[in-house]
């Protein structure tokens, strides 16, 4: 029976895997094969058929618009600026080519760029810290700052970027919320205090909050050169995203089994050991079903901060392509959207697994 | 500590000591429950007294109020009238001179079996060294047969299997009186002869006063050494008292073999019939 529930809830995403991962009970390995045998070819049949339309509408949409383009050409300028446009398009000239939603094989050859593009900014990186090695151990050795590159960051640096504030504003969450929770979860009083600053600041919009941040901490930052755009972006992420893990927390402790309770008034436990040994381990799967909310909004909002705050993350990387509008823009966009996606995926998956460590009970945690 | 000494006294009943100081005494007890519909009295003028390593089961229909006895014995639900006294002093909120086994078995699920009986030890025996306090509550998982179960988590535990370690956490606690509360209404009857047999051999060797509410004849009278019937409510109270004069230690066998079990039974059955 959990085996099936198990297998029903990860089947969505992870059916292919699961021959691999091979968690089968004896009775049920015939089923499960051919189960997931059945998931594993129904989901690489559904991301062809993904692809194909995917392809046929970006193939439809670029004739659309070169239609236009040539169409225009002509009647503004006479048949052979047409047909000289209608060569230029064809020819695949950057100059004249519709920018329009790119099709799944730009989009791959997009990936590929970037992935080169990666390596020889990490080459690049590489030479220039050789070169300067023997300077910089001599700055260091005068107590002066080393010289360090400056260089333009590849994808893979960006990606990161992004994953390192996303985890710095889901910490900052939790270093908030978790204890704010467990505070008013343990006093009625508190919590019917705070509830209302709870019902209102929770669904603030993300650029709301960063516009808030922004305020505090310009001010904070002020006559100092450095840049804060990682501070202002990941306290953003943080702030907007800590609500879920708040509320669940609260609720957690708040709504310990009464008989739990009662064990620890026979025991007359202290304060310290009811909380740390009762309500607390008690109320551990809500905490985390909270935290992987947290995460999950977190990595979402993160995009559109990263571009209000000019952080050198996917979110900024996605804004500048798009104004750029170089010919292969568009197919950027699309390779960090996968990315985006992928990357949110698997921190969700990552939350899944640790929630599953810490709950005393498979069948409560989803 | 002196009067409690003055007050030893006992008889001898079939070669056995029975101390007759006085261990509970509930007097003119009342519960009163306010509702939306007016205040709905429960237990009124409850006098009930317990004597020192006496073994009690009480029976009573449902809804009559037997929870609510216990759970203010266990100073988990105020009084609303009357008094409770353990060894003459009145209780006042919860402590671990009574120990509680709850009907369902309320062990930590995160805890292990070990941890779960601890939690109490720890409390109770401060000053014993961790080895000592660790010693004690295997030796009381041991005694209701879980010693090969000391690392398993609660929530992988059966049912009878948790309710076992239920009990090893509340003698493990050395409780002046154990108040259990339909402890083994959840089990299936093979499990609950299973664990009756279990309580009762600790119980022979550790004679701690108990209070067990009970809905299954037979389980009241195997256990008991009076069997108190409580009237049905509003306003319940003690209907009747029955003295179980079989000795102990006692066998399952032993016990309906007796002449007098069956007198025992109707008696018992008499009273919920009315
Ligand atoms: N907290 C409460 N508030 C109001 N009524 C209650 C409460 N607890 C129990 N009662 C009522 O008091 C009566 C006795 O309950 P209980 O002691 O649980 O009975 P028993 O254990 O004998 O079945 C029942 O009618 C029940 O509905
Ligand atoms: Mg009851």
């Amino acid at each position: 029976m959990k085996q099936d529930i198990t297998l029903k809830r990860e089947g969505q995403f992870l059916a292919f895997l699961k021959p691999l991962v091979g968690k089968f009970t004896p009775n049920f390995q015939r089923m499960d094969i051919m189960g997931s045998l059945k998931k594993t070819v129904i989901t690489i049949f559904s991301v062809l058929v993904f692809l194909g339309l995917w392809h046929l509408g970006s193939k439809a949409l670029y004739n659309k618009e070169a239609n236009f383009k040539i169409e225009k050409a002509l009647n503004e300028q006479g048949a052979v600026a047409a047909e000289a446009e209608r060569a230029c398009i064809a020819s695949g000239d950057s100059s004249c080519q519709p920018n329009t939603l790119p099709s799944p094989l730009q989009v791959w050859a997009s990936l590929q760029s970037l992935i080169a593009d990666h390596k020889v900014i990490t080459a690049d990186k590489a030479a220039f810290v050789e070169k300067m090695s023997e300077r910089n151990a001599q700055l260091i050795a005068q107590g002066k700052d080393a010289i360090v590159y400056t260089g333009r960051a590849s994808f893979v640096d960006i990606v990161l970027t992004s994953i390192k504030t996303v985890f710095a504003g889901f910490l900052l969450a939790l270093l908030i919320a978790v204890p704010i929770g467990i505070v008013i979860g343990l006093s009625p009083s508190l919590r019917s205090a705070f509830n209302w600053f709870i019902q209102i600041f929770k669904p603030v919009s993300p650029v709301v909050w960063y516009l808030l941040v922004f305020m505090i901490v310009k001010t904070l930052y002020i006559g100092d050169s450095s840049d804060n755009a990682f501070v202002i972006s990941f306290i953003s992420v943080g702030l907007c995203a800590m609500w879920a893990t708040l509320v669940n927390t609260a609720m957690g402790v708040s709504t310990v089994d009464k008989d739990y309770i009662n064990v620890a008034k026979v025991l007359k436990l202290g304060t310290f050991q009811k909380i740390f040994k009762v309500i607390l381990p008690s109320s551990l799967p809500l905490i985390f079903t909270g935290l992987r909310i947290t995460l999950s909004v977190a990595w979402m909002v993160l995009i559109a901060i990263e571009l209000l705050a000019q952080s050198q993350g996917l979110g900024l990387f996605v804004w500048e392509e798009f104004q750029n509008g170089a010919n292969d823009s568009n197919s950027k966009i699309i390779v960090a959207m996968f990315v985006i996606g992928i990357i949110g995926f698997l921190l969700d998956r990552l939350m899944l697994a640790i929630q599953n460590m810490v709950s005393f009970n498979k069948n409560e945690s989803v | 500590m002196s009067t409690e000494n003055t007050l030893e006294t006992g008889t001898v009943q079939n070669g056995i000591f029975y101390s007759s100081q006085v261990m509970l005494d509930l007097a003119k007890l009342k519960k009163v429950y306010p509702t939306p519909k007016g205040d709905y009295v429960v237990l009124e003028d409850l006098d009930l007294q317990i004597m020192k390593e006496e073994f009690v089961t009480i029976i009573g229909h449902s809804g009559c109020g037997k929870t609510t006895m216990l759970s203010m014995i266990a100073g988990l639900n105020p009084i609303s009238g009357g008094n409770i006294a353990v060894l003459g002093n009145p209780v006042k909120g919860p402590g671990p001179d009574r120990g509680v086994i709850f009907q369902s078995p309320s062990l930590m699920p995160w805890m292990t079996a070990l941890e779960n009986v601890l939690l109490g030890v720890n409390q109770v025996f401060k000053h014993a060294t961790k080895t000592q306090r660790k010693d004690i509550a295997k030796y009381y998982l041991h005694k209701v047969g879980l010693e090969g179960a000391f690392d398993k988590k609660a929530i992988e535990l059966s049912q009878g299997m948790q309710q076992r370690v239920g009990i090893a956490r509340a003698f493990a606690i050395k409780p002046k009186v154990l108040l259990l509360d339909e402890p083994f209404g959840m089990l299936d009857s093979l499990t609950r002869g299973e664990l009756q047999d279990i309580l009762i051999e600790i119980w022979n060797k550790e004679k701690i006063t108990a209070v067990m509410i009970t809905h299954d004849v037979d389980e009241a009278i195997f256990l008991a050494d009076r069997v108190v019937m409580m009237t049905s409510g509003p306003r319940a109270k003690i209907g009747d008292i029955l003295n179980i004069d079989f000795e102990r230690p006692r066998t399952r066998k032993s016990v309906l073999e007796h002449d007098d079990y069956y007198s025992y039974r109707k008696h018992l059955i008499d009273f919920l019939e009315h």
